[in-house]
């Protein structure tokens, strides 16, 4: 897979925050990487096009559900440094509270990794880190590796 | 679902146009019934999830199918105070990838509605398959911002057209 070779360092890992650069998507909603050790956490920025209701105002659901999902399988990524991205295969999102105009972070773990199949849980939150804006959990199916 | 019928009220399909992320993933809502909506994504550059095939990103559908369903909330059957909604939970199984190059279309459909909630379907496909790339089951709180403590609001609040 050309994507996936192309951020592959000479140690054999994936850049993440070059994969992320290159999907067109990710960029359209501005997303970037932030590694800590071994903590990988997911910022969405602000920004007006990621707003759904102008009156309250809010991020639009579907921005939130889509960092959450792209959260997971950068953790899958990183974790498993497959040679394909991995597919969803279903997820699920629970709105909690609604999305400020601010940044959001997401970090995401693995529930049940399997040989074909992986269990991926996700949290998004902005200013309080306690008090998460939305969860999801899916499942993912993972490529030859 | 049988055919939704298409739009013919611009007023109806320009009120997506005041949705600024709709409006940035290019949504339009093409075919409208109170209780069900058709909403149309044509093919974007920046939509793209995996640059080596030109597959556009799981993350639109999850925006598409969320807007969609929460514009399939009959809005004739509902009080003033009900209209304003939130999204409570949704929940997405991807069947297929969607052809790259091509339209994406999904329709939703209110299922069921109770006082509090409505219970919505939807789909996404291409109009050259009739296959399902995604289906979707969302649920909806209704009268979101009636008397809703601080801090307690929800995913995305949207209107659904008048």
């Amino acid at each position: 897979m050309k994507l996936l070779s192309e951020v592959r360092g000479a140690d054999g890992r994936l850049d993440l925050s070059a994969l992320v650069a290159r999907i067109p998507y990710a960029q359209f909603l501005g997303v970037h990487v932030e590694e800590r050790g071994n903590e990988i956490t997911l910022v969405m920025p602000f920004k007006e096009s990621l707003i759904g209701n102008v009156m309250l105002p809010a991020l639009h659901g579907g921005t939130i559900g889509a960092l959450l999902e792209f959260t997971a399988v950068i953790q899958l990524l990183a974790e498993s440094q497959p040679v394909a991205l991995p597919k969803t295969v279903d997820f699920s999102i629970d709105y909690l509270r609604s999305g400020r105009p601010e940044a959001t972070y997401a970090r995401a773990t693995i529930a049940k990794h399997g040989r074909r199949v992986a269990n991926v849980q996700v949290e998004a939150w902005q200013s309080e880190r306690g008090k998460p804006i939305a969860s999801g959990h899916g499942h993912f199916m993972l490529g030859d590796s | 679902m049988g055919e939704i019928t298409p739009i013919t009220d611009q007023s109806i399909a320009e009120q997506l146009s005041h949705v600024p992320h709709a409006a940035a993933l290019g949504m339009q809502l093409v075919g409208y019934e109170d209780g069900r909506a058709l909403v149309r994504v044509p093919y974007a550059e920046h939509l793209v999830g995996d640059p080596d095939t030109g597959v556009i990103h799981g993350g639109v559908l999850t925006a598409v199918l969320d807007n969609a369903s929460g514009m399939a909330v009959p809005r004739a059957s509902l009080s003033e105070a009900q209209r304003a909604i939130a999204t409570l939970d949704l929940r997405i199984d991807y069947m297929r990838p969607a052809k790259p190059r091509e339209d994406l279309l999904v329709e939703a459909e209110c299922y069921q509605l109770t006082r509090a909630i409505a219970f919505v379907r939807a789909r996404a496909y291409q109009a050259s398959d009739d296959r399902t790339i995604a289906s979707s089951v969302a649920t909806f709180m209704l009268g979101a911002n009636r008397a809703a403590p601080p801090g307690l609001g929800s995913g995305s609040t949207l209107e659904a057209p008048a």
